[in-house]
């Protein structure tokens, strides 16, 4: 029998200073190897590259609160989706269940943007965003707890049927050609200080603690942890899975409707059948990569965005296809992603084991 | 067996031979004439300074042709008013949403004093933008609302691009006359294909002129019309063309931005009359002329009015004589024969104002000439036709707004389905 020669070995939990440590090399190593990749497809300058991701992120006021505001977007969708995660739900319907939101709060700033007063009108436009955001995750959530459907496929063709009605609305809401609905800033959320994005940003650092208080401290978040782990402890312990998988996504669709009413009443003002963007499945990979802990969430959410937002600068900046820009975020991720194994477990050759032994 | 591979292989190359020799006339390829179109030089009687700064934005990039196209336009005028690249920014990819408004925001921010966005969606948040920033001119291309919105600075731009794909349409005719001739169909026989993206009046008011370009030399062509539902999708656009094929159409051209038609064309062998530049390169042996918009004038033209401190109109339409609208040179290996003195010839008519494109003698509708028509030039809520369009004998295209609004279905053109 031909013998592996080599292992794959759980690690001890690493000092904090040596993870970040490594954390920090890896990231080094994937600019080193992306900087070769730029040079050898495009022969530009891989640090004037680099210094144009930077500007594309923080080259001016107008930028940073940019990047600020499409990370509060991508952090509140992934505190949605990580509650359904944590329990082991595979939800893959944050993008329908935000831009199903986002047309209820589309719907109500169009129709009933003129007659209501304003404090009224928010309280509406809230609260058909959460309402919808939540029918928009429970129906595959009941199903799944009356019938064990699966929740993937389930979420994923819910994402379809909410683009499709966007489509379908839009058509009705606009006679033009264009297709393209006029954005309604008259009737969006209230800008603070001058700042259209702060109320956005607030609102959302607010959800972060909220949502890690209700995962780390409450009973509810208990049984989601203890859903997640293993259903039959659950059962033995006398928790109800099936209201806990309906509950928790209730949850889950309510965050998203937030975001779609922060995405339509605050910043787009209109809305279009790629309103999301795919940050539903980004915000997935935030979760994953934020190990479901809304405070390293902060972290990756940041990190990502600001390697979309400085791709999109270097290929405008250089005329490059957006595909090299795609390339370079690719490789960032894959180091980091491919770190983070490595802080878990190692690798021994076959002799080493032995002597280990 | 040998011998008889031997002897098929020269069979095979003795009729290749002669397939070559009937195609073109001679065994060598005559290749692209000039463009029939004498070039229309940029000139600019004022002097840029150094910090005037104009930014750009794309709906796509490169790959699509029309925005290639504007790009194209961008370096000819950078490089005719000697701009560095710190005057010009371009921003492609930018979809029709808030991310338009947003970028147009950026650009202010860098210190843009003229925005300019290129695509029909990007409209509404052009208009949003220039709301916020009343000192910086934001120009959009293919728009329709400036004229009705009322801002002094914002502006819509559009050139009368009917003459041009008028001129290509009589290209498309005079080689269905020398198929005819060559005994290939009868004269009923002759119809054209047209894929199409949406069934909106710009693309209306295209394939009309294509066809009374064509009609104009070849009184009994019809046309089919194929939409594909979107401005740049090379499946659906090849699909179509070989639909249209399919359909017994002896000449396709088109009106969205991929290679899927002329390609389609290329592989089946029909004759293709393209748009937005020359498909010539990877379609030599069907790529007859194609017709397009150059906004170099245009962009000359806001770059000269706001360092003049001068107004830019609510509405420009560029035609032939300003240069904006533009042909490619003449595949001569394809092309009938007369075919670049015959455009020519058309090309002074319209300089000269003698030729009409939408001439109500020549096209009826429903059987019956037009003697008027109202069409909805104001987009407003209403989307009712407001405006007299039919005077004097012929129909008054981008004559109240730059954008098209031709949008009659005239008889002889059949539409095969429809997309919005």
């Amino acid at each position: 029998m031909k013998k592996m020669n080599f292992h794959i070995v759980k690690r001890e939990p690493m000092a904090w200073y040596k993870s970040v440590l490594v954390r920090a090399a890896a990231i080094v190593a994937a600019l080193l190897v992306s900087a070769v990749v730029i040079t050898i497809l495009t022969g530009k300058n891989p640090f004037e590259v680099y210094a144009s991701m930077v500007s594309g992120a923080f080259g001016s006021s107008l930028r940073i609160w940019s990047l600020l505001q499409n990370t509060a977007i991508l952090l509140c969708i992934s505190l949605a989706v990580t509650p359904a995660f944590k329990m082991k739900f595979w939800n893959c319907g944050a993008e329908g269940q935000v831009l199903i939101s986002g047309l209820a709060t589309t719907a109500v700033m169009m129709f009933l943007g003129d007659s209501l007063p304003y404090p009224v009108l928010l309280l509406v436009m809230l609260a058909a965003s959460v309402l919808a955001g939540v029918i928009w995750a429970v129906i595959p959530a009941f199903f799944k707890a009356m019938w064990n459907t699966n929740e993937t496929l389930f979420t994923l063709m819910m994402n379809y049927v909410a683009i499709q009605f966007v489509a379908f609305f839009l058509k009705y809401f606009v006679k033009s050609g264009s297709g393209v609905l006029a954005p309604m800033p008259e009737h969006g959320l209230p800008v603070l200080a001058g700042q259209s994005y702060l109320l956005n940003i607030i609102i959302v650092v607010a959800l972060t603690v909220l949502v890690y208080i209700y995962l780390k401290k409450t009973k509810q978040g208990y049984e989601i942890s203890v859903v997640g782990e293993s259903e039959n402890t659950a059962k033995y312990i006398g928790i109800n899975v099936r209201k806990v998988v309906v509950r928790t996504l209730v949850v889950s669709g309510a965050l998203c409707g937030i975001a779609g009413l922060l995405l339509v009443g605050g910043t787009n003002h209109t809305i279009s059948t790629t309103t999301v963007d795919g940050r539903g499945f980004t915000a997935i990979m935030v979760s994953w990569l934020g190990k479901f802990n809304p405070v390293y969430m902060v972290m990756t959410s940041f990190l990502i965005v600001f390697l979309q937002r400085g791709a999109s600068q270097v290929s405008t900046d250089f005329r490059l296809p957006s595909a090299i820009s795609d390339i370079v975020t690719g490789i960032i991720l894959f180091f980091i992603i491919g770190c983070e194994f490595f802080l878990q477990y190692k690798i021994l050759s076959a002799k080493n084991r032995k002597e280990n032994d | 067996m040998k011998k008889i591979i031997a002897l098929l292989l020269a069979a095979v190359m003795v009729f290749a031979l002669a397939a070559c020799a009937n195609n073109g006339g001679s065994e060598e390829a005559k290749g692209m004439s000039e463009s029939p179109i004498a070039e229309v030089a940029l000139k600019a009687d004022y002097e840029v300074p150094a910090d005037f700064k104009i930014g750009f934005i794309c709906l796509h990039d490169e790959n699509s042709t029309y925005d290639l196209n504007f790009l194209n336009a961008v370096d000819k005028i950078k490089e005719a008013l000697k701009l560095t690249d710190e005057q010009v920014i371009v921003r492609v990819n930018v979809p029709e949403g808030n991310e338009c408004y947003v970028a147009a925001k950026d650009l202010v921010t860098e210190g843009c004093k003229i925005v300019f966005a290129n695509s029909f969606g990007h409209e509404n948040f052009m208009i949003q933008a220039a709301k916020e920033f009343p000192n910086v001119q934001f120009c959009h291309a293919t728009g329709t609302k400036a004229h009705t919105e009322g801002l002094d600075n914002y502006h819509n731009a559009f050139a009368s691009i009917y003459e041009g794909r008028f001129l290509a349409g009589v290209a498309a005719g005079l080689k269905l006359n020398e198929m005819i001739e060559a005994g290939k169909f009868t004269a009923e026989e002759a119809k054209m294909g047209y894929v199409g993206a949406f069934t909106y009046a710009e693309v209306i008011s295209g394939y009309t002129s294509f066809y009374l370009g064509a009609k104009s030399v070849c009184p009994t062509v019809t046309m089919d019309v194929q939409f594909t539902g979107s401005w740049y999708d090379a499946t659906e656009e090849k699909n179509a063309a070989e639909a249209l094929i399919a359909r017994d159409c002896k000449l396709i051209s088109q009106h969205a931005d991929s290679m899927g038609a002329p390609g389609a064309c290329e592989a089946k062998g029909i004759p293709n009359v393209s748009y937005n530049g020359s498909t010539y390169e990877s379609c030599y042996e069907t790529f007859i002329i194609s017709s397009a918009i150059n906004w170099a004038p245009y962009y000359n033209y806001i770059i000269g009015q706001v360092v003049k401190g001068e107004k830019i109109d609510a509405d420009w339409c560029g035609g032939i004589a300003e240069g904006s609208v533009v042909l490619t040179g003449i595949n001569q290996d394809v092309a009938a024969e007369g075919t670049f003195e015959k455009i020519q010839a058309l090309v002074e008519d319209i300089k000269a104002g003698k030729l009409n494109i939408f001439d109500t003698a020549n096209f009826t509708v429903g059987g019956k000439a037009v003697e008027n028509y109202k069409a909805d030039v104001d987009t407003d809520a209403a989307f009712q036709p407001d405006t007299e369009v039919v005077d004097d004998g012929f129909f008054h295209e981008s004559e109240y707004r730059s954008a098209p609004y031709f949008d009659l279905r005239i008889d002889g053109i059949t539409l095969l389905n429809e997309k919005f």
